[in-house]
């Protein structure tokens, strides 16, 4: 057979050449719309014509593709304008900087991309469609399995693997033989209409479908996720405790379904925290470990316990965590007023500003402190800390290491109105100098001085001095609760699998036709048909016919040299355009639809 | 300065001096092939135009051996195996490859390929050099990426022609763009060995980023059978409508595989890698949920992972899709890998986010 195509007779070749210029077979299939596209045209009249047109595009395979196209398009803005969701200081900074573009960008929702009327829109629609198919076609593959695979086409010559030979042996014979051959492969298989036909692979179908309902199940609890969450930050000092209630965060986001009275109560205070941190070599003041030392309380009542919170590793109670999120030095400061009586003492957190930990931060006396006259007033001082200084004379106020080798806190100091203690909120790490008065040198300089741990400035004029008493650390913690956060993971597992299972197994299917010829020899012929062209089919048939070939072993060409296929003879010349039997596309869907249509099977 | 440190700084010179010696030996390995594409330019290459000019329907066939009942085996002759391409492709013999089956261009093309073995390893020393001289996986920015991620492109190409796959053809392209990732890399990415924040102290980085790397770097090959596929389907498309094609074409297209193998090989390869895509997103999310207390937060590296996943499931969809597969699914194959590259190089340097250590 592969003699004949490999030498054409010089007609056929001309034949062929003129043929080729017009549609050939796979130009045919292309155009021919697939069943999908015969939904396009115009629906029927009547409100109930339009909305099953509707639904039809909207749960084909071509409005599925269009709807992923623009949720990935329609993702892109939200990773280029800086989003309210991500940094809000970050927008705010945006739309001061480009005010023409903010209020097109306000309309269009871009710096709320991913809760924007548009971007919702797109995956609902996506997420309607997929359940639109998901749910016939689970039916189909139910039905599926329910049925027996589909009979053999009546051209085998045509699929995408293909033997013929001949044999003494009977076709009933041959069909016994191939029915046990092909079982003991775990093929699903059955004798119909005078052939074998067999198949194999369904967990493709099995793993397509789980993949697609997973999806689903990571949706539902993400969006549960987002609208039950809650969110809040809190900077605690060494000694301090939490407990989780509203009034405690520092700061405090939630979702819109989220109820405030659902916090989970329990209370933790921060015992210790340490940093360590590369002391030698390149990575010098890379951290090693942050470590926070906590004993946390469940419930009101909880029994207390000792526990530890890492980066990586928060400290889990029920669905909330408390994560790890930022450390840094509080150093404590007494201040004393000119009578010499102790007005304020704190542990004061400074805000770290590099990675060495050099920090700025405001210690603001509130109230307590009068002056030499005796007149209540208060006092500001902006801090600067570095937890290793550099050494005597070198004057950079920049830390050198990020541990506590050599600290010194530096300040200069204000007297006056620190501004409302009420009404806006207040940035506790930065003084409104607006209306104070800076505290003066002998020489009218500003006053400002270097203090080691112990040390003292004293405020001009017996206004008094703060003294630089010792140094704790803090560290900030992110306590978030996101329920469903399970749901989210066991979909995606069951996605992966899924996927893995619908693109790594080959769904195929295998018929046997032995047909006894007139001059009473039988004519076998298999077929098999992969969903995808796979290069392992021709292999899988082959083993199967070598398997079969035993029991029925080829009888001698009839005359020898030429080929004894009945078919390939006529096939190749009768191009599908010229078929008179089967007209161009009969023949073709028959292995188009099998091969397009998981659930081809259920129709038939 | 003390004993590690030094230790240190040698090993990091070392990989600097590996990773310029690969440059070298993959310069070699592509003059190689230029050697082999141009010897095998002299071949007579008219098999695909007489194929497809022949009736279209191919005889591949699988040969098989048949044990005998006075056991030993023979080449049975029959039952030969017919396969036709699929409906809706061409059924085309695959070209000659580069070397267009001339001897001298053959000899040429084993020797890149050999210089490419060399040029690998040389190149896996360097990275695992400068893994050593930090101390930690060598993912830690933008240098160590790129380095890592040749490297990986490499080695998977070498997998498969170790395996038998049919992907010489893809060597010259393979061998230039590696060339231009290390350019790129020692000239504008390279960055000192460098402090990582605490956040990345995980064995997620290893699980996120390898597989991370992986994904790209097969996605990249996929990406090259793509791009191929589209120039040798009009190519053939040229033929089979009896246009002529240009010089280019007739000698180089013309020795490539058939549209459909290519076509086959990319979607094979990306089909293969999106189950480990999507793994890789999951585990960046659960990294995230440990590291930053919420899985998913839209940063723009995030958002691009996203977009980059959905478009490959657009490939996929398309792929499945009547009047999409093809080179419409191509196309959207190639917007797919865009995305990848995009997230890998654009978001590093154009945008900010949580994931700005990475530094340019
Ligand atoms: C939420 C968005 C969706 C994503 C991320 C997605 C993803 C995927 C992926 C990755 C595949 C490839 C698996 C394979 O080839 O076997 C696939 C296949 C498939 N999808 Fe989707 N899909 C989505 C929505 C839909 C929708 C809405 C439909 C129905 C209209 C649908 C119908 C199908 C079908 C029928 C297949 C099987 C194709 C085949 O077996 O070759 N999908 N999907």
């Amino acid at each position: 057979m592969s003699n004949t195509k490999s030498n054409p007779a010089p007609e056929q070749e001309r034949r062929d050449e003129e043929s080729s210029s017009e549609p050939g077979a796979a130009e045919t299939r292309l155009s021919t719309a697939p069943r999908e596209e015969s939904g396009a045209g115009l629906p029927a009249m009547g409100v109930i014509g339009w909305a099953r047109w509707f639904w039809r595009q909207l749960t084909s395979m071509r409005v599925a593709l269009i709807l992923l196209f623009l949720l990935s398009l329609g993702a892109i803005p939200g990773s280029l304008i800086p989003q309210n969701s991500v940094d809000e200081m970050k927008v705010e900074a945006f739309k001061k900087a480009h005010t023409t573009l903010t209020p097109v960008y306000e309309k269009l929702q871009f710096f709320d991309v991913y809760s924007s009327v548009w971007f919702s829109a797109i995956y609902i629609l996506l997420f309607v469609s997929l359940i639109g198919c998901i749910v016939p076609r689970t039916g189909q593959f139910v039905g599926q399995l329910r049925s027996r695979p589909p009979g053999a086409p009546k051209r085998l010559t045509r699929l995408p693997a293909y033997t013929t030979w001949r044999t003494e042996a009977d076709p009933e014979q041959v069909h016994e033989a191939a029915l046990a051959i092909i079982r003991k492969r775990r093929y699903r298989v059955h004798a119909v209409n005078g052939a074998v036909a067999a198949e194999k692979g369904y967990l493709r179908e099995a793993g397509n479908l789980i993949f697609h309902v997973s999806l689903i199940v990571m949706l539902v609890a993400f969006a549960c996720g987002q609208l039950f969450k809650s969110e809040g930050g809190k900077l605690i000092v060494e000694g301090d405790g939490f407990a989780n209630t509203l009034t405690q965060y520092d700061d405090f986001k939630s979702g819109s379904l989220f109820d405030n009275d659902s916090l989970a109560p329990f209370s933790f205070t921060l015992d210790k925290f340490t940093g360590t941190y590369e002391r030698r070599g390149p990575q010098r003041g890379t951290p090693r470990t942050y470590e926070a030392h906590v004993t946390y309380a469940e419930g009101a009542y909880g029994k207390p316990k000792k526990t530890v919170i890492r980066v990586n590793e928060p400290l889990v109670i029920g669905s909330t965590k408390v994560y790890l999120n930022a450390h840094g030095y509080a150093p404590v400061v007494s201040v004393k007023d000119g009578k010499g009586k102790e007005v304020y003492r704190n542990a004061v957190p400074l805000l770290p500003i590099d990675n060495n930990v050099t920090s700025s931060g405001a210690i603001k006396v509130l109230d307590g402190y009068r002056d030499k006259d005796g007149k209540k007033t208060q006092l500001g001082f902006q801090a600067f800390f570095v937890p290793t200084f550099a050494g005597e004379g070198k004057g950079t106020m920049f830390s050198q290491f990020p541990g506590a080798d050599f600290p010194v806190l530096a300040l200069n100091g204000f007297h006056g109105y620190l501004g409302p203690d009420s009404g806006l909120a207040q940035n506790v790490y930065q003084l409104d100098k607006t209306k104070m008065t800076e505290f003066k040198d002998a020489d009218g300089k500003q006053l400002k001085q270097r203090l080691l741990v112990g040390e003292t400035m004293k405020l001009p004029d017996g206004a008094g001095s703060i003294t630089f008493e010792g140094l704790q650390e803090w560290a900030s913690f992110q306590i978030t609760e996101q329920p469903a956060s399970g749901w989210a993971l066991g979909g995606s597992v069951a996605a992966i699998a899924g996927l893995a299972g619908s693109l790594f197994i080959q769904r195929r299917r295998v018929w046997v036709r032995a047909v006894r010829g007139a001059d009473g020899v039988t004519v076998v012929e298999m077929a098999g048909l992969g969903r995808s062209e796979s290069a392992k089919l021709p292999e899988e048939l082959a083993d199967l016919a070598v398997e079969l070939v035993a029991s029925a072993p080829p009888a001698p060409d009839p005359e020898p040299g030429t080929d004894a296929d009945p078919e390939s003879e006529s096939e190749p010349a009768s191009g599908p355009g010229t078929d008179p039997d089967a007209g161009p596309e009969s023949d073709s869907d028959a292995v188009e639809e099998s091969s397009e249509d998981p659930a081809e099977g259920a129709e038939k | 300065m003390n004993l590690a440190a030094a230790t240190n700084e040698n090993l990091a010179h070392t990989s600097n001096v590996l990773i310029y010696s690969a440059m070298a030996v993959y310069t070699l390995a592509f003059l190689a092939h230029i050697a082999e594409w141009v010897f095998g330019s002299r071949s007579k290459v008219g098999r695909t135009a007489a194929a497809l000019t022949g009736d279209g329907a191919a005889t591949a066939q699988v040969k098989v051996q048949v044990a005998q009942k006075g056991g030993g085996t023979a080449v049975l002759d029959r039952p030969k195996i017919v396969t036709r391409a699929a409906a809706g492709s061409r059924d085309v013999p695959d070209g000659p490859g580069a070397a267009g089956g001339t001897f001298k261009g053959d000899l040429y093309g084993r020797v890149a390929v050999s210089m490419t073995v060399l040029a690998f390893l040389v190149q896996a020393g360097g990275v695992i050099t400068r893994a050593m001289s930090v101390q930690r996986a060598p993912w830690g920015n933008m240098y160590e990426f790129s380095i890592t991620f040749s490297t990986v492109a490499v080695g998977a190409y070498l997998v498969l022609l170790a395996l038998g796959k049919n992907v010489r053809w893809m060597g010259l392209l393979l061998v230039t763009t590696v060339l231009l990732d290390l350019g790129i890399a020692t000239t504008w990415l390279y960055t000192d060995s460098d402090q990582l924040v605490p956040a990345l102290h995980s064995y997620w980085l290893w699980i996120h980023v390898s597989t991370a790397i992986f994904c790209g770097a097969v996605f990249y090959l996929g990406a090259v059978g793509t791009l191929l596929y589209l120039f040798r389907d009009s190519y053939e498309n040229k033929l089979a409508n009896g246009g002529r094609p240009g010089a280019f074409a007739r000698s180089v297209l013309s020795r490539l595989p058939a549209a459909a193998s290519l076509d086959k090989f990319s979607y094979r390869v990306n089909a293969a890698v999106f189950p480990l895509w999507t793994f890789t997103i999951i585990a960046g999310a659960i990294w995230a949920g440990d590291a930053w207390g919420r899985y998913w937060g839209w940063d723009p590296k995030e958002v691009w992972s996203f977009i980059t996943w959905v478009a490959y499931a657009c490939y996929l969809h398309a792929r499945a899709t009547a009047g999409w597969k093809g080179r419409k699914a191509a196309y959207l194959a190639l917007i797919a890998f865009g995305c990848w590259l995009f997230n890998y190089y654009g978001v590093n340097i154009f945008v900010t986010g949580k994931h700005s250590y990475a530094g340019v």
